[in-house]
């Protein structure tokens, strides 16, 4: 299709994909099924839900943190790190 | 002369119609959705639609009209990327507190708005039942897989597995075969019994509702054409891997859902797509004091308002009934938030496409509704809270020790629940477990129930920068 393609890195590896595709997305289409180690298990999560609800699929995206990437549309340049360590900031 | 304002929260198939009826009925209307395209879970869509996206949607030109008109209608302000985050209740109505810009980034734009009426129109969520292993990558939502197939062509995995219960997982099927998984099977867990009482003993009854039947008759075809085995009365019980998703057990369960000893086979997979319902996104109804009935969902009058005066509601929210409901239920609520004319055939038409679709809800939770026997696959080390890791033998120890079916003590002794999502994922089923379930014990259907897991201040996490940014309240 004609759609702009673009590349975003994941803990630096490179991961290409198209405008319009969702960080979640183009994971996926990599074949990448997790990027985020649960706090309490340190077990790995990827997409549950699909629709930001179960707020497994946070990353770091451009150094700002929990952001869901079943969510958010990448952007040519994204850099995105996997999250782990103290549970993810709620404010509720 | 100053017009009356209608805000519609969620821009899905109820959302679209409720706009139109409003800005028809002569109201000044905003439609916002927290996604930056409309359509809703139905109708979402790549980026780009594609020529042929119309093969990937069931009333794409019934869309593309509906999205003409709110982008072009003189009365209608459009807002996608929108969300909505907190509804405060005022003396006179309703005040929304939304944040416009890329999802969860920080520095969106505050918006406040106080409308004279409000449309909500959030729809529902997958509800899916806790097994062995659900937690491992690979297993996710039936509709993570069609959200991921319908906007982005992405299978969720290679040789996937679809089960859990309801219509749905039809479709949710086909989507994956379009994008070239290989499904290995559909596993049902309604028995055929169940599925006789629902839409009756032919097959064809299955495909219930007028509408419905040309629809799930043609994704019966595709999956008979790719030989993918549809098997009802079977359940997905377990999933295992490292890391990852492997393989997973398939087990047949009897009429109450409970796994017959001894029926277990495993099966090699890497993805499992597993959605046992919809449950509906109620947080800004509950926000809003709407009374929410037993089985929880918004109570609605022949109108669709709500108790909550000025406030209205329609589709996934009020019932599951599917698009075509959604959309007739959409029509009514905009017109009457609108104070439009009470004689106007149209949305008399439109409230009897309704009134007949409330049989389809009736069937689908005849057929497909969650049995109580489920409960025997979880082991005392299955994951029930995903977010906080609390497993279904912490939470049953949390109910002994406080020994109440008090949710709330049992939430904060075990911690389910508490974690990122709010309980959205977990909330009815930790109430289940504990025995606190509204929806188990029959009531009033016009008496809010505690409604405990839906009770969420903010409707998102919100960043504390975006919360110190807030501008002040005209007051
Ligand atoms: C992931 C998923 C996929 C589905 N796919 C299909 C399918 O392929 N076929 C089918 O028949 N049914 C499908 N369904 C069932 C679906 O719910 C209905 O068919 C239909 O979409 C319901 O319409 P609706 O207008 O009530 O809600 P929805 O279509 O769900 O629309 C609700 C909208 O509200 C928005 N919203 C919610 N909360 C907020 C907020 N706080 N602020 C701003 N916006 C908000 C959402 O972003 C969403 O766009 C799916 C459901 C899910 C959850
Ligand atoms: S996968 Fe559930 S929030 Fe992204």
């Amino acid at each position: 299709m004609t759609a702009r393609p673009l590349t975003i890195t994941l803990d630096g590896e490179p991961f290409a994909g198209a405008e319009g595709q969702t960080i979640a997305g183009m994971l996926l289409a990599a074949r990448r099924r997790s990027w985020r180690t649960t706090s309490a298990g340190a077990a790995p999560r990827g997409v549950f839900c699909g629709i930001g609800v179960c707020f497994d699929c946070l990353v770091t995206v451009n150094g700002a943190r929990d952001v869901r990437a079943c969510l958010r549309r990448a952007a040519d340049g994204d850099v995105v790190e996997t999250q782990h360590d103290p549970l993810p900031e709620v404010t509720s | 002369m100053t017009r009356r304002t209608v805000v519609v929260v969620g821009a899905g198939p109820a959302g679209l119609s409720a706009a139109r009826a409003a800005a028809r009925a002569g109201a000044e209307v905003t439609l916002l959705d927290a996604s930056d395209q409309v359509g809703g879970q139905f109708w979402r869509h790549a980026s780009r639609p594609a020529h042929d996206e119309h093969r990937y949607h069931h009333g794409w030109s019934t869309f593309t009209a509906l999205r003409d008109v709110v982008a072009s209608h003189p009365r209608v302000t459009l807002l996608t990327s929108a969300q909505v985050w907190a509804l405060e209740r005022l003396d006179d109505g309703v005040r929304l507190r939304v944040l416009v810009g890329p999802a969860d980034a920080s520095g969106r734009e505050h918006l406040t708005l106080t409308p004279d009426a409000l449309v909500l129109a959030t729809g529902a969520h997958d509800r899916t039942l806790p097994f062995p292993g659900w937690q491992l990558p690979g297993v996710t939502t039936a509709g993570a897989a069609q959200a991921l197939a319908k906007a982005e062509r992405v299978a969720v995995g290679d040789r996937v597995v679809v089960a859990g219960a309801g219509p749905f997982l039809l479709p949710v099927a086909t989507s994956l075969l379009r994008t070239g998984a290989r499904v290995l099977s559909v596993h049902e867990a309604a028995t055929p019994a169940s599925l006789a009482r629902g839409w009756g003993s032919r097959p064809a009854g299955l495909l219930g509702a007028a509408h419905k039947t040309g629809e799930l008759g043609g994704y019966v075809g595709t999956l008979a054409r790719h030989r993918v085995a549809y098997r009802l009365g079977e359940a997905v019980v377990a999933a295992r891997g490292d890391g990852r998703v492997e393989e997973v057990t398939v087990a047949r369960v009897d009429a109450r859902w409970a796994p017959v000893p001894g029926t277990e086979r495993t099966v090699a997979a890497d993805a499992v797509c597993v959605s046992h319902g919809f449950t509906p996104r109620l947080e800004l109804a509950v926000a809003a004091a709407c009374a929410i009935s037993p089985d929880r969902f918004v109570v609605v009058d022949d109108g669709q308002g709500t108790s909550a005066p000025g406030v209205w509601a329609a589709g996934e929210l009020t019932g599951i009934g599917g698009a075509e409901a959604a959309l007739a239920e959409g029509w009514v609520a905009g017109h009457h938030a609108a104070s439009g004319a009470v004689d106007d055939p149209a949305v008399a038409r439109a409230a009897r496409r309704r009134d007949r679709s409330a049989d389809f809800a009736r069937r689908l939770e005849a057929a497909h509704g969650i049995r109580g026997g489920w409960t025997a696959w979880l082991r005392d080390d299955t994951l029930v809270c995903r977010c906080e890791e609390v497993d279904a033998g912490t939470l049953r120890a949390a109910a002994c020790a406080t020994g109440s079916a008090d949710l709330r003590s049992v939430r904060l002794t075990s911690r389910a629940g508490l974690g990122p999502c709010q309980a959205r994922v977990c909330g009815r089923t930790v109430a289940e477990l504990v025995g606190a379930d509204a929806a188990s014990s029959p009531g009033d259907a016009t008496e809010a129930p505690p409604a405990v897991p839906d009770r969420r201040p903010l409707v998102v996490p919100v960043r504390l920068g975006d919360l110190a940014a807030l501008p002040d309240d005209p007051t």
